[in-house]
Order: structure tokens, then C-alpha cells, then sequence
């Protein structure tokens, strides 16, 4: 089976792991996630993001969220989701992988990883980026 | 240049009315603020009137009277109501109208909202991989908050319990039974930290507040309550708001800070002149930011000023005192004109059991996505 991203300019894949892409003004040097789209894209550099950060705040998705979601709706499992800070960069919203909940503590390291969520009509998984305790 | 008076108000109850549609919801709220006020449709020179999952506000038109009155239709989010009233407002001040209507009502389906990511400018993979949730939203910015400034999750429970107590009280309210801060806390958890009994639920409703000149209201012998300041702001750079993918390192202020700032200085009045509070409660953690957001106290005094009791009504300054969005639901065009609606009854000093005692200025904030803020002052003539 195969893996698809669930968007395109979302995540870089190489060798070496998943990279967040995203976005740093060429004026200001701001960071920007994700890369901005239609005229404001102009002002804006390609960068992939720093693959560790620390926990900024979560909580814990206990029931399942309507459409336009496309993970399971039926034995719908929890997730975590939080703000992890790439220190220097930005704080970037994410699903969070973990067999804890109660484990998790603002503050704590973070990586960046895949989470698959769903799957095509063809089996192939459909993947997104999130982050999990280092 | 003219003052502006609340001189008629009318609440359809808040809660589940499965035989009624929102738009009959209005109807019957702008009758009965009609019916309070002495007048009837013909006398209303302009209406503002809003619902975001009703229907067309206008389509109160046949059902009150083709009087050919001017009616402007309003859509701005969770202030919806909020930004109704507060363009009669400018209308009235501004010289060129006597008298009007600011008008909302609401009937969502039941469960959490699911909005479409691209109708607010994101892309769609935010919704498809399960970010795009308002109630992700406050657990997490409670959550932090709590890390920062030392709110204990009892203090969340109290925040509930003080509201159904409040709801209790209040002939409009939606959940008008008492829940103890033990069930509250031992609830099933929605959003981390936050329990079930800690969200308001969508829900339904109407209101409508008849607004007037200060030569009318006097001339009606009803220049009883005055808003002393009203203001509508968005999210500043740094805030932390609902549906956003990412946030910038630099953190600051909110959209509630900016609104409530304004309407302060509008009004003349600092926090300490405030008998009674309407903060928006969408959830516990809600009320309890709101209170700091809005200048009540410092970050993290609320601690104490919950644990003690001085939000409750008999407390130095009640909040909510009609249970707020946790007791009544959010409709959400009628929620933030329910906080207007309740502040008149208050100074009004009708409020029968939920009355607090000599009140003379009365403070509402309604919040919501995208992140902005309604801020409305009232004052007893």
C-alpha cells in the first residue's frame, strides 16, 4: 500500500523524514504556515520547518467531528491535537500521536511524524503530518 | 447628536422548540419587545436584523407588516446581534432616525458546528484531518491558560455550576435545573479539560431591543436604560483565536481587550462601575478569560474570585446572572443581544429572583469566531 498526503504543498518527504512546508516573508523574515495562497503568496519564501518544537497547549478530540472530516465516523477513535512552537519559526496547529493523553504536559518535546487518517477508495493511506513526544 | 435609549425588549425562551422555526422565534420576540415598548410595527423606522442558520432576517417583513421600513439585514458572526444593535445605535446618535428595532434569532441543528474550512479562507485539508473544531478551540486555550495562571479545573465546574443555579432563575433560560460542581467535574470529557456540563450547546432563541432618541424615549416618559457605550473589534496581530492553523511567536492582545477598552472610554466608566456582568461563557474556561480579558481582575485572580463566590449572584460582581450561553444555549444572532436584554431587565430591576440588588450599570460581551468581540455599557438613567 501506498501512501498519499492529504494536500499538496503541505508536507515535504525526503529520506530524512516529513517537513512541514511553509512560508517566511521575504521583508519582515515572519514565518507564515501553511504557505499562503493566491496574491499574498508573492511576499512569501518557500521554507520547510523545523521537525522539533515543544508542546504549546492540547486537548483531546473525544467525539467525531462531522464533514468535512474524513476519518472514520463509525468506531471513531480519540485524538490529541495541540500547538507545538518550532523555536525561531512559528507555532503550528497539529494532530498529535500518542498512547498517552495523560501524558501529555505543555512544554514537553515534540517531533514532527505522519498520522494516517483515512483511506482512498484504491487502499492506499491517507496521511497527514503530526507531531509526537520526542 | 442624540443619546440612545432601550426602550422596549423581548426574548423568545432560549432552548429546543422543535414545532417553531427560528424566523416565527423572531416574530414573537420583536411583539413582545413592540408590546413592552407601547408601539407597534408601523412606529419602527428602521430594523437591523440578523440570523445565521434562520433564514433571511427580512423574511420577518410579511409576517410584521410591509410598512416599506427600512430593514437591513446584518451577518457578522458570533456578534451578530451585537453589530445589530450596535447599528441602531450609530442610526439613533448619529441624528437621522427616532426610533428602530435590532432584532436576532437562531435555530441550529443539535451537535458541535461543522463549518466549511474554504468559507473562511482555509484550505480544505484543515477539515478533512479533524482541526477545524470550535470546541478544539477553547480546551486548548483554557488548557494553556490554566498552565499560565494557576485555574484549577474545580474552578471550571464552579464556573458551570453557578451558571445552571443562575438558569434556574431565569423564565428564558434553556437548562433551568441546578448541577453540583462534583457532577459537573466527574461528567464525560468533550474537549480536555472540559467536561460536558462545561459547553453550551447550540441551541435556539430570539431577541429584539427597541431602540430610541433620548426626545422620544423621554417623550414615551421610558429614559429609563441608556447605552453608554457600545464597540465592535476583530482580532489584533498575536491573539489566539478560533480556526487558526498557526500562531505567531509574538503573542498579543484580543479582539475582547480592544472592544472592551473602547467601550469604556466611550462610556465614561472603568471595571469598578460594573454591577453586573454578561460575559461570553461558550464554555467555563470562556467566563473565566473573559472576566481578565474584559479588565474585571488580573490573570488569575479569578482563582479566588470563583472559589469565594463573588461571581454569584449576591457576590460582589454576579456574572451571567441568567446563566449566560451555558444555561441558555447559543443561538448564536440572538446570544449576544440575550446579554443586552438581560442587563435591561436588571437595571430595569425586574429580574425578580435573579435580581441584583441596585444595579445601575450592567456590561455584556459576546464572543465568537472569527474572533471578534461586542461589547455594550447600559446605564440606568
Amino acid at each position: 500500500m501506498a501512501q498519499v498526503a492529504v494536500a499538496d504543498d503541505l508536507i515535504s518527504f525526503s529520506a530524512e523524514g516529513p517537513r512541514l512546508i511553509g512560508g517566511r516573508c521575504t521583508r519582515t523574515g515572519a514565518y507564515a504556515f501553511p504557505f499562503p495562497t493566491g496574491p499574498l503568496a508573492e511576499g512569501f519564501e518557500r521554507v520547510e520547518l523545523g521537525r522539533t518544537g515543544t508542546l504549546w497547549s492540547f486537548t483531546v478530540q473525544r467525539f467525531a467531528p462531522k464533514p468535512p472530516f474524513i476519518g472514520a465516523q463509525d468506531n471513531f477513535t480519540p485524538y490529541a491535537v495541540g500547538y507545538v512552537e518550532l523555536p525561531g519559526e512559528i507555532i503550528v496547529e497539529t494532530r498529535i500521536k500518542t498512547d498517552s493523553f495523560a501524558g501529555l504536559k505543555i512544554g514537553m518535546p515534540m517531533r514532527i511524524t505522519l498520522d494516517a487518517i483515512a483511506r482512498t477508495p484504491g487502499g492506499d493511506d491517507i496521511v497527514t503530518y503530526a507531531f509526537e513526544p520526542a | 447628536m442624540s443619546d440612545v435609549f432601550i426602550v422596549g425588549a423581548g426574548i423568545h425562551p432560549f432552548g429546543r422548540h422543535d414545532t417553531r422555526s427560528g424566523l416565527d422565534q423572531g416574530v414573537v420576540a420583536v411583539r413582545e419587545a413592540l408590546a413592552d415598548a407601547g408601539l407597534s410595527w408601523p412606529d419602527m423606522q428602521f430594523a437591523f436584523g440578523g440570523s445565521s442558520a434562520s433564514g433571511n432576517a427580512d423574511a420577518l417583513l410579511p409576517r410584521m407588516g410591509l410598512t416599506g421600513v427600512q430593514f437591513v439585514n446584518v451577518a457578522n458572526g458570533c456578534a451578530t446581534g451585537g453589530s445589530a444593535m450596535l447599528s441602531g445605535y450609530w442610526a439613533i446618535k448619529s441624528g437621522e432616525f427616532d426610533i428602530g428595532v435590532a432584532i436576532g434569532f437562531d435555530k441550529h441543528p443539535r451537535g458541535a458546528f461543522n463549518p466549511d474550512p474554504e468559507q473562511w479562507g482555509l484550505p480544505k485539508w484543515y477539515g478533512e484531518t479533524g482541526l477545524m473544531l470550535t470546541t478544539q478551540f477553547f480546551g486548548m486555550k483554557i488548557q494553556r491558560y490554566m498552565h499560565l495562571h494557576g485555574i484549577s479545573p474545580r474552578t471550571l465546574a464552579l464556573v458551570a455550576e453557578k451558571a445552571f443555579a443562575n438558569g434556574a432563575l431565569a423564565p428564558h433560560a434553556w437548562r433551568r435545573q441546578p448541577v453540583d460542581a462534583d457532577t459537573i467535574l466527574q461528567a464525560e470529557t468533550v474537549n480536555d479539560p472540559l467536561t460536558k456540563y462545561m459547553f453550551c450547546s447550540p441551541s435556539e432563541g430570539a431577541v429584539a431591543l427597541i431602540l430610541a432618541s433620548e426626545k422620544r424615549a423621554r417623550a414615551m416618559g421610558r429614559a429609563d436604560v441608556r447605552i453608554r457605550g457600545a464597540a465592535v473589534r476583530t482580532r489584533p496581530e498575536g491573539s489566539f483565536e478560533v480556526f487558526a492553523p498557526s500562531l505567531r511567536l509574538e503573542r498579543g492582545g484580543s479582539a475582547t481587550a480592544l472592544a472592551a477598552k473602547a467601550a469604556f472610554e466611550m462610556a465614561g466608566l472603568g471595571p469598578e462601575d460594573i454591577d453586573v456582568a454578561q460575559l461570553q461563557d461558550t464554555e467555563s474556561g470562556a467566563e473565566i478569560m473573559h472576566m481578565a480579558e474584559n479588565g474585571f481582575c488580573a490573570d488569575g485572580d479569578q482563582e479566588r474570585l470563583i472559589q469565594d463566590g463573588e461571581t454569584r449572584l449576591g457576590g460582589r460582581m454576579p456574572v451571567n446572572t441568567d446563566g449566560g450561553c451555558l444555561a441558555c444555549g447559543e443561538p448564536v444572532a440572538a446570544s449576544g443581544l440575550r446579554q443586552v436584554y438581560e442587563n435591561v431587565v436588571q437595571l430595569r430591576g425586574t429580574a425578580g429572583a435573579r435580581q441584583v440588588e441596585g444595579a445601575r450599570v450592567g456590561y455584556s460581551q459576546v464572543y465568537g469566531a472569527p474572533g471578534l468581540s461586542a461589547v455594550a455599557i447600559l446605564g440606568r438613567a
